[in-house]
């Protein structure tokens, strides 16, 4: 039995396994719409998720499985102060697969160790969410034709944002990947990033505070959300929170085939007028997002089509 | 000179740096042990000025010793058998411990379900760090 925790937890060559079955199932919907009939999904969310909670469930719907599940710690038992490990212990024998996420770091891992079903860690904290690495991933060969031989600008949050950091992860195993670090200082990539992934992995970089000057080089541009209640203090979340507005003006400066992606929501940082540009791919990006985790439940459950 | 009776079979910590004796009797565990353990503080040394030293009669299964590779390093470990010195010990950095150090993260899951074991796992033998399992926030060492 597997569980997804990490987005190291699947080697390169499995990773382009499920993305071919993502790429398949969005081709040829039919063929995988029965493939987890009579299984159920556990979407156990103890922090508010809209978007990646109902990808989720659309994911396991369309496959032809059920989803049960809780959507805020505060409806479940852990407000009775259960344990994640009983929690899990109780989950595996009402279901065959369950989605986490967790306001605290490490709580999927915890629950892998006692669960006897396969645990997707859905996002915890502020640590890792492998699920919207998937996505990002998939988007960006699928639109782009390659994950090698990219220069990537990430930018806004990259201290607090964990998509960023399980993005990072996954990208240092392809060639030719090179980094572009689109922050304020405060909100600069924690130590561990850049030793253990950055530093570890020979990977270039470059730190800089002004994404204008950053834009003419950038193959991806990833936006991400300053989030509110990563902050212990409402003052600096409030001083950071505009530091960064992708508008028309800045798209002006980057390639024709530069793509924007945004794990969403977001909140001011892309200007609405920015949508209709067609290197803006954040909602297209949503969308494979429902592929991947069809691909992935399919593949925790080592179910395939008839 | 202190007079410590000599051991036919056990442990003897050696250059302990002084005053760090009863932290290593604490994470070794050595107060749940039935054995005699004999601590020696501030014991003379020409190599170090002061040390402290600990014996432990028998205790070879029981005490783990690749825990002290991450507490002090520079302990000499001398495996007695038959009153005399059978073995020194290479003190290596643990792969992984637990519970020896606590996650001091106010997001790690460790800082709210209370039974949880604290592990760290050893990431960078040449730097010596340790993370969490949980969440990898790394272990600040002071001292």
């Amino acid at each position: 039995m597997r569980h997804l925790i990490s987005p190291l937890d699947f080697s390169v060559e499995e990773l382009d396994r499920l993305m071919d079955l993502a790429n398949d199932i969005e081709a040829n919907p039919q063929k995988y719409a029965h493939v987890c009939d009579g299984r159920i999904l556990a979407t156990l969310f103890y922090e508010p998720s809209t978007r990646t909670r109902l990808s989720f469930e659309s994911a396991m719907s369309r496959l032809g499985g059920k989803v049960i599940g809780f959507s805020s710690a505060s409806a479940s038992s852990a407000a009775k102060g259960e344990s994640v490990a009983d929690t899990i212990r109780m989950v595996s024998c009402y279901t065959d697969i369950c989605a986490m996420r967790h306001p605290k770091e490490g709580a999927p891992l915890v629950a892998s160790l006692k669960s006897s079903i396969p645990v997707i860690n859905a996002g915890d904290g502020g640590h890792q969410h492998p699920t919207q690495t998937l996505t990002d991933l998939l988007t960006i060969r699928s639109l782009k034709g390659r994950l090698g031989d990219l220069t990537v600008g990430l930018c806004g949050d990259l201290k607090f944002g964990r998509t960023v950091h399980s993005l990072m992860n996954a990208l240092v195993r392809y060639t030719g990947i090179r980094f572009v670090l689109i922050s304020p200082h405060e909100l600069r990539i924690p130590s561990y990033i850049r030793e253990n992934v950055l530093a570890a992995n020979h990977v270039p970089y470059t730190e800089v505070e002004n994404l204008e000057e950053a834009m003419p080089e950038l193959d991806i541009l990833y936006m991400t959300r300053v989030q509110r209640e990563r902050f212990f203090n409402e003052e600096e979340y409030i001083r950071m929170k505009d530091c960064y507005i992708l508008d028309k003006a800045k798209m002006a400066l980057g390639k024709e085939d530069m793509l924007v992606l945004h794990p969403l929501p977001r909140v001011n940082e892309i200007a609405t007028e920015v949508d209709d540009d067609p290197r803006a791919v954040y909602f297209r990006q949503a969308k494979y997002g429902v592929y991947i985790r069809m691909a992935l439940i399919m593949t925790l459950l080592e179910v395939s089509p008839c | 000179m202190l007079n410590i009776s000599g051991l036919e079979e056990g442990i003897v910590l050696d250059h302990i740096p002084a005053g760090k004796s009863m932290d290593i009797y604490k994470h070794l565990g050595l107060g749940h042990l039935d054995c005699q353990v004999a601590i020696i503080k501030n014991a003379r040394s020409a190599k170090m000025g002061r040390k402290d030293i600990i014996k432990i009669e028998g205790g070879l299964d029981t005490v783990d010793l690749n825990v002290l590779g991450f507490i002090e390093h520079k302990i000499t470990v001398n495996i007695i058998r038959n009153g005399q010195i059978a073995e020194k010990k290479t003190l290596r950095l643990p792969k992984k411990i637990t519970n020896i150090i606590r996650c001091k993260n106010p997001r790690c899951i460790t800082s709210i379900e209370q039974e949880l074991p604290h592990v760290f796992v050893l990431t960078d033998e040449e730097h010596k760090i340790y993370r969490c399992m949980y969440c990898e926030e790394k272990y600040g060492k002071k001292g």
